[in-house]
């Protein structure tokens, strides 16, 4: 039955049944995905694979359906589903996309397919891709979740198939790293569950009406002054320990440095996301006031996490530690981003979100290759592998320089933008100290790469095998967007727009005296009559002053 | 024609793709001349719309292509647009004119390199960028070709990244100059918050009317962006450093184009320039006018051929900036284009000299080449006489104009461009000399091979003492067996004369009668017969010994004679104390030249080895430029307003912002005769000291300047002190403060649980599997509902 339906996604006439049925697909299709790998015999782990490379792949390509189908010019939310579900107590289960989760969510259905074929299970593929299904299917589910309670379970849920990626496939200090990121997170979402029932509690005192549907408690703004502030807080905690801001930081380097390729590459492109998508959906949307009055404080940890993660991954000698620094870095940019609040820095924070997903993604993908050659990570055994694989360092240089920001590659527009938002007039010295970044960015990865590309090759290194076909291609969809988000970024751009300035209009209403800060726009002109102007204006009082002169 | 702008950056593009595709599988030299066919036809696209932008109204000559909008967010928008104006086309003109040039060189140059492909993909992207950078109409399509070509410098200076000093070059040249695009950055956000916009024609139109305060601000940070890309005091460093990517390279990249970016981009900003304050265009005519001296000074002592030509350019961009900053944009832009094409020259003629000379760059080693590389010699000569200022060259004109408007500003900031000029004269008078005159030193012997020979003749030497001292063990023990012998031979004298005595004495005792006499009057005989006999062989013993003695005399003597001619040698070398460049003719050097014999390999094949003309493709194009370094001076000449083609040419894109001279035309012409003479008299005094030998170089060539004032060193020392110790305290701060803080909690947790026996085990795996196992029923209780 469930397949038939899924087959009608694609009937035109079922349009209907499309827009009721898409969004609850993309988490069914992984999870029914998970289900028929863990029956499959332990024997034939290479099914287990093949299985979970068609199941991501058929719900990414629902997620490009979906973006493909979505109405660029609507702010709201599409695609909404919403199921009573215990009426009584004013839960329902709710999804819907609008702008910014679109692309969160077509990014998981990208980095799904293309880090289960450009990575393999060291042993017990079943269980492996198994879990990483059901991670797919949670990674889906919490950019989709219109319900408080709903988005805290999946918040929850992709814990668990993480927790047993790090410590069942991971590295060295494996139980150590999983533990520590179990914990650190748990301690978050318990605050945050405590911010959900305040939240939802206090807008029923004063409503009447108990609701965990974000958008009634958005427009209801039940929450003044303190109670807003501390509840916003509670929230921030978590989702401070999944971005992660500084000092809450600690327990990504170690995740990232043990866990297996999948983990680093769905962590540090998903998992951390759900840190700023949080503070963007539930504490931007759900506390306006709050959010705009404690704006300072997220604004300083996210420059300190732009610089002292910086400093920090100067100094790794494990190259995946560096890289889990660099996403210290670049996430805090995104919190500068969204606290820039206006659409510059949002949009910018939205897109930075993806591209950081897909260029870290693809650096661990490639560091993880390395390992699987030279069995180290560590810089100070590598050297001269330009030498003896010059595509792979070809391939590296990109995705490293769309890592440094360089323009004309998609590290750069998300970048620019937010700080070209944050120089307004209320974030203006956080922006100055934040651009100071982009000087530290080229440091630590032309650093680490000289270590390890250039020099002499010697030994092992000599004769480390150059990239293969098979993984040229699946690391080329990778590839592929940070040129292509790099070179025309409009499309992303015109689809976040809209669910950006119904955001910040949402925050003006409900914010006193609070009004976009963004410059005033000259009318349009043809610019070559302006320039032509300009000239004759300029000759003209060129005149004027020398006649001046002469009399 | 105009719409033919887009083909202009297009050409390159195409052929990079095309190359990054199918390059490998092209080889050589097909890549070369591909890429080659991409610029030309960029130049041939250029010159078309500039034709285009001739046959518009004068005042008109705006023309602006929107490619497709580029990021657009809330209300700030950018085009992917290009701006083509009398400025950007003149820019690209000489990019794609040299570039091409340079492309055709290379094909030359990088005969037999490995990765011959991959070069050419570079330098097809390096053009694209730098095309970019001038044509964009918004600063943030100049900020992406300012990015891009410094990421074709940074892969260009590393392209031989084997060698670990080359791979540090690079990442320096990227590092620094990521300081000014910080500058750049800023600069781009105070514009986009203070007009509205970034594109050019928003900016130019809207900026008479910023505020004073909000200009200046643009400027100074456009200031710290330019330093970067332009190489000026403090950010200099990686200039030099950037010579160790190939010739070319140094040619194109970090000499004729990218380097004047900064200049280019001050110069698009003149009407925000002309608002700033007073001091901060101050700032950008002392910034110059101190990096030109600065430099200058540095390249009086160094005997790197490129690095020379290095500081050269760093002090020509001194020049540019000074230029700016007094409104001089005319000759600013006169001067690129001249110093464009002879500096491109120079760098091209290095490149040869460096090719023919089987990659020596040291031109202590160099001399009298022009005899074996005329072509090579001949055009670097047009290309000194131009950077030197003499007329009618065109560094005459172009530096003449700036050196004008300095006196017309500030008569402190013309004295210093005056000295600067006068030591530009010398250091490439010097550079001329010891490169193509006197006498062939690659054929001498550097202090390492004449060391090397000493080894040798030291090693026999010591074998020669070695061989006396076993000499002298063979004689004592010669002389000890001679004694034993001697010893011996008494004993049986000795012996003989007992016997003899014996025999008397039985023979004494017996009657003659008896019938034993006989026998013993036998044996009386035998024994008086064997007396004299040993005597005998005792006196030749004993001449043995004597002999054998004298051996030992001898042994001795001669073992005192290797002794001391190994350390007459020893001391010889000693005193010889040659500095590690020295180099001399063998048969100059009396002294040394016993030494022939003894010379090790390298000297050897290096006489065996020819210095060579370089290939058509080297010398055609430093032909073409000589020619254009000889009479580019055309383009602005200062005798009749008729004659500023140059500068009506270029008025519309400085919206009158030109300084005005105020300076009669009898102080230009004495000026102008200040200048020369200078120029004439710094070029006989260089030649005085390394042609003549009047003075020893040693009082020109200071250490501070070989050196270079100690700038680089002391920033080096600073990052890797206590910038590193920094950095080192942040992760050890992270690892220990942070972290261990995380650890510490856990412990004290762990304590407090260990009464709590039951969560010990398994309290995440429990809790993960009741996530699990209840999210699994919400969803399924979800499902049900949905296809009720």
């Amino acid at each position: 039955m469930m397949v038939s339906q899924t087959g009608l996604l694609f009937g035109a006439e079922a349009a209907e049944a499309v827009s009721f049925s898409l969004l609850p697909a993309l988490v069914i299709v992984p999870l029914l995905t998970a289900l028929v790998i863990g029956l499959l015999p332990s024997s034939r782990g290479e099914y287990a694979r093949l299985t979970a490379l068609v199941g991501s792949a058929a719900t990414g390509a629902l997620s490009v359906y979906l973006l493909l189908d979505f109405d660029a010019s609507d702010g709201g939310f599409q695609y909404v589903v919403a199921q009573d579900w215990i009426a009584d107590f004013g839960l329902s289960l709710q999804f819907g996309v609008d702008g910014i989760s679109l692309f969160l969510v077509v990014m998981t259905g990208i980095l799904f397919p293309v880090g289960i074929l450009a990575t393999t299970a060291e042993h017990h593929p079943k269980a492996y891709h198994l879990w990483v299904m059901v991670l797919m299917a949670g990674s889906m589910g919490v950019f989709m979740a219109l319900d408080l309670l709903l988005f805290f379970m999946f918040f929850e849920i992709v814990l668990v198939p993480m927790y047993f990626l790090i410590g069942g496939w991971g590295h060295g200090n494996r139980v150590y790293a999983a533990l520590k990121f179990f914990i650190f997170t748990m301690a978050g979402s318990a605050l945050m569950l405590v911010g959900i029932f305040g939240v939802v509690f206090l807008t029923a005192r004063q409503t009447g009406v108990v609701t965990f549907d974000i958008r009634a408690l958005a427009e209801a703004q039940a929450l003044t002054g303190f109670e807003s502030r501390a509840v916003l807080l509670a929230f921030a905690l978590a989702f401070a320990v999944k971005v992660p801001l500084f000092p809450l930081h600690t327990w990504l380097p170690d995740a990232h440095t043990e866990a297996p390729t999948i983990g680093s590459v769905i962590l540090a492109g998903v998992m951390l996301k759900l840190g700023t998508y949080g503070f963007l959906r539930f504490g931007l949307y759900l506390f306006p006031e709050a959010s705009y009055d404690l704006a300072p404080l997220f604004l300083t940890l996210g420059v300190i996490g732009i610089l002292y993660a910086a400093i920090v991954a100067t100094m790794q000698r494990d190259l995946k530690r560096l890289i889990a620094y660099s996403s210290i870095a670049h996430l805090g940019f995104i919190m500068v981003g969204l606290f820039a609040l206006n659409s510059q820095g949002i949009q910018g924070a939205v897109f930075q979100m993806v591209a950081h997903g897909i260029s870290t993604g693809a650096l661990f993908i490639l560091v993880g290759w390395i390992y699987e050659r030279r069995h180290t990570r560590l810089i100070a055994e590598l050297s001269g592998l330009q030498k003896s694989a010059p595509i792979f360092a070809g391939v590296f240089t990109l995705v490293m320089l769309s890592s440094v920001g360089l323009p004309g590659l998609n590290g750069f527009v998300g970048e620019f933008l937010i700080l070209l938002g944050a120089f307004n007039d209320e974030a203006r010295w956080w922006a100055i100290i934040g651009t100071s970044g982009v000087i530290l960015a080229a440091l630590y990865l032309l650093w680490a790469y000289q270590r390890v590309f250039h020099g002499v090759a010697e030994g092992e290194n000599a004769t480390m095998a150059d990239l293969k076909v098979s993984e040229f291609l699946s690391i080329l969809p990778l590839l592929a967007l940070i040129i292509g988000m790099g070179v025309y970024p409009k499309p992303i751009l015109d689809r976040i727009e809209p669910a950006v300035d119904d955001l910040i209009a949402h925050i003006e209403a409900n914010v006193d005296g609070f009004d976009e800060p963004e410059p005033d726009v000259p009318a349009e002109h043809d610019p070559r009559e302006l320039l032509i102007e300009a000239f004759h204006e300029a000759e003209a009082s060129h005149a004027e002053s020398a006649e001046g002169e002469g009399e | 024609m105009l719409e033919l702008a887009w083909l202009i950056p297009a050409a390159p593009l195409a052929g990079f793709a095309f190359l990054v595709l199918l390059g490998r599988r092209l080889g050589e030299p097909a890549a070369g001349w591909l890429a080659f066919l991409a610029t030309a036809t960029s130049f041939v696209a250029t010159a078309v719309v500039f034709l285009g932008l001739v046959a518009e109204d004068f005042e008109e000559r705006f023309f602006i292509q929107t490619l497709f909008e580029w990021v657009p967010a809330g209300n700030f928008t950018v085009n992917a647009g290009l701006l083509v104006d009398p400025l950007s086309i003149t820019m690209c003109l000489f990019i794609t004119g040299v570039g091409a040039l340079i492309h055709l060189y290379s094909i030359g140059y990088m005969h037999g390199d490995p990765n011959f492909s991959k070069f050419f993909v570079y330098l097809n992207l390096f053009i694209f960028a730098m095309l970019v950078l001038v044509l964009g109409d918004n600063m943030l399509m100049t900020f992406l070709g300012w990015e891009g070509v410094g990421a074709c410098s940074y892969f260009l200076i590393s392209f031989w990244f084997t060698d670990s000093s080359n791979a540090s070059a690079g990442k320096k040249a990227f590092v620094t100059n990521r300081i000014g695009d910080f500058g750049f950055m800023l600069a781009m956000f105070l514009v986009f918050s203070t007009i509205g916009s970034i594109s050019y024609a928003n900016i130019l139109s809207s900026a008479p009317g910023l505020a004073t305060g909000t200009a200046t601000a643009i400027v100074l940070l456009l200031l710290l962006a330019a330093a970067g890309k332009s190489a000026q005091l403090p950010l200099y460093v990686w200039l030099p450093d950037a010579m160790a990517g190939p010739t070319p390279v140094s040619a194109l990249i970090h000499a004729a184009t990218m380097v004047t970016s900064g200049v280019y981009l001050l110069t698009r900003m003149n009407p925000v320039l002309a608002v700033a304050d007073g001091w901060a265009t101050t700032s950008i005519a002392w910034v110059g006018a101190l990096t030109a001296l600065f430099a200058a000074t540095v390249a009086l002592a160094q005997n790197d051929i490129k690095k020379v030509l290095a500081y050269s350019t760093v002090s020509q961009l001194g020049y540019l900036f000074l230029a700016v900053g007094v409104g001089a944009y005319v000759p600013a832009i006169f001067h690129m284009v001249t110093h464009a094409f002879f500096k491109a020259l120079l760098f091209l003629g290095s490149g040869s000299v460096i090719h023919g000379m089987k990659n020596e760059q040291d031109m202590r080693r160099m001399g009298g080449l022009a005899k074996l590389m005329p072509i090579t010699a001949m055009t670097f000569i047009v290309g000194w006489l131009a950077i030197a200022g003499v007329p009618p060259f065109a560094g005459f004109w172009s530096k003449d104009e700036i050196l004008l408007y300095a006196w017309n500003e500030n008569k402190a900031l013309w004295a210093v461009g005056l000295v600067t000029a006068l030591l530009t004269a010398f250091y490439m008078t010097r550079q001329v000399i010891l490169t193509f005159f006197g006498r062939t030193r690659f054929f001498d012997a550097t202090a390492e091979e004449i060391y090397g020979a000493f080894d040798n003749r030291l090693a026999t030497a010591g074998g020669g003492v070695a061989s006396a001292e076993d000499n002298l063990v063979a004689a004592h023990s010669a002389v000890e067996k001679a004694a034993a012998d001697v010893d011996k031979r008494s004993q049986a004298v000795q012996v003989s004369a007992e016997k003899l005595n014996e025999a008397k004495e039985a023979l004494a005792k017996v009657s003659a009668d008896d019938e034993s006499h006989a026998k013993l009057q036998k044996a009386l005989d035998k024994a008086e017969k064997s007396v004299p006999k040993a005597s005998e062989n005792l006196a030749s013993s004993q001449h043995g010994l004597v002999q054998a003695n004298s051996g030992v005399d001898e042994a001795n003597t001669q073992l005192a004679t290797a002794k001391s001619a190994f350390a007459a040698l020893q001391a010889k070398r000693n005193s010889l104390a040659l500095p590690d460049e020295h180099v001399t003719a063998l048969s100059e050097a009396p002294e040394l030249g016993d030494l022939l014999d003894e010379m090790p390999n390298s000297y050897r094949e290096r006489q065996e080895y020819h210095p060579h003309e370089s290939p058509w493709t080297m010398t055609v194009p430093l032909v073409v430029l000589a020619g254009a370094s000889a009479v580019a001076g055309g383009l602005n000449l200062p005798f009749s307003k008729d004659l500023h083609f140059l500068g009506h040419w270029l008025e519309p894109s400085l919206f009158a912002n030109e300084a005005e001279l105020l300076v009669a035309t009898s102080t230009k012409w004495g000026l102008a005769v200040v200048a020369i003479v200078c120029a004439l008299a710094a070029i006989g005094a260089a030649i005085a000291v390394y042609l003549r030998g009047r003075a020893e170089p040693q009082v020109i060539e200071r250490e501070p300047f070989a050196r270079a004032w100690y700038v680089d060193e002391t920033f080096a020392r600073i990052a890797g002190g206590p910038g590193q110790k920094g950095f080192d305290l942040a992760a050890l701060f992270d690892r220990r403060v942070i972290d261990g803080a995380v650890d510490g909690v856990a412990t004290a947790a762990r304590a407090l649980g260990t009464s709590m026996q039951s969560l010990q085990t398994g309290f995440v795996r429990n809790s993960a599997l009741g996530i699990v196992v209840g999210s699994a029923g919400v969803v399924a209780w979800f499902l049900a509902r949905l296809w009720q």
